[in-house]
């Protein structure tokens, strides 16, 4: 009995990870938010993860104004040359996120949330969306 | 029951390393292989021909949470920490493309009131009520461009003098140039609603077209 238990364990502890990383792999469709911007300027040069950067939530709490008129932000993905001293020092981002307004830049990984490699891209926009080839690689 | 377990967990292994090898890879990180691709979309269910939804995306997989939704890393712990799309968008006006809402009505409504100012919530921003009417070519409806909807969110200076010349027949537009994010295009089809909802620009009727000359 205490053999037969060891051992169910065992190709649980084995099956469970495996089909846990297969599940992972079956993954890969990109389908983030409409409108979710990825910044990948420096980030991943710098050992970081891209910045996504959601819309969706911005939106309900701030007019269009606010960002791209009162604080510059062009409307070109990767187009701003955002750097951390500029956030640091109250530009762009850091208008806001300066724990006043919003939380403060010491948290890193709530805007560093992409996956490694992604390029900078207005995500879901509806020339990603249009119809292509099968095994067509210029998907962004 | 020992070899039952192990038996059940083999097939249930290679069933989804089957479903794995075959998926179609399309993340902008894990290009296919050109040669790799097309044997991969013979067997792939997105080449099924009775699928629904072959070549788009199914209903549920629309707002996943960022976990979920393919590009945020859920390796990284601040990913659980972000608000999920659907948290919220319920509660929203339902609009048939983009993110599913349609944000205009939203702020109409008082469903939402974000603001106008960075910090001072009681700001208000100044509205214009103008509409432009385009007389377009082909058959479709003339296109009303109303400023206000624009104007509640917008500020003048975001669209003039850059990308509209402020006068009237001054700009030559293009669905093209519009599919290709430039004039409309920078903010329809990324973050405003999606080019594919055509009746709300051209939402104006021509007169009918004349009958044509019986023979």
């Amino acid at each position: 009995m205490k053999k037969l238990t060891t051992s169910t364990g065992w190709h649980a502890v084995l099956g469970l990870p495996v089909m846990l990383a297969l599940a992972w792999v079956e993954v890969p469709v990109a389908r983030a938010e409409y409108g979710d911007v990825v910044i990948n300027n420096y980030s991943d040069a710098a050992g970081m993860r891209p910045v996504v950067f959601p819309h969706w939530f911005h939106r309900l709490r701030f007019r269009c104004n606010v960002c791209h008129a009162d604080l510059g932000f062009k409307f070109k993905a990767g187009g701003n040359e955002i750097n951390m001293v500029k956030i640091i020092d109250g530009q762009f981002c850091g208008a806001c996120h300066n724990g006043d307004v919003a939380w403060p830049v010491e948290n890193c990984d709530l805007c560093h949330t992409g996956k490694p490699g992604t390029p900078s891209q207005v995500h879901e926009s509806d020339i990603q969306q249009f119809a292509q080839p099968m095994g067509s690689t210029n998907k962004k | 029951m020992n070899k039952r377990y192990f038996i059940v967990s083999l097939l249930i292994g290679i069933t989804t390393f089957h479903m794995a090898c075959t998926a179609q890879p399309i993340t902008p990180a894990r290009p296919a292989p050109a040669a790799a691709a097309p044997a991969a979309a013979a067997k792939s269910p997105d080449s099924d021909p009775l699928a629904f939804h072959r070549l788009h995306k199914p209903s549920g997989k629309r707002n996943r949470p960022p976990a979920e939704d393919g590009i945020h890393d859920p390796g990284n712990d601040g990913t659980h920490a972000l608000l999920a799309p659907l948290s919220v968008f319920p509660s929203l006006p339902k609009a048939n493309s983009g993110n599913r809402v349609d944000w205009v009505q939203a702020l109409a409504a008082g469903t939402i009131k974000p603001r106008a100012d960075q910090a001072d919530a009681t700001e208000e921003i100044v509205v214009m009520d103008l509409n432009i009417v385009r007389e377009v070519k082909g058959s479709m409806p003339n296109v009303v461009y109303p400023h206000k909807q624009h104007t509640e969110w917008l500020d003048c200076s975001n669209c003039h003098p850059g990308i509209f010349v402020p006068l009237k027949g001054a700009n030559q537009m293009s669905m093209a140039a519009i599919m290709l994010g430039q004039q409309c295009g920078v903010c329809h089809g990324k973050v405003a609603f999606s080019i594919s909802e055509c009746r709300k620009c051209h939402s104006q009727s021509k007169e009918p077209n004349p009958a044509p000359a019986a023979k």
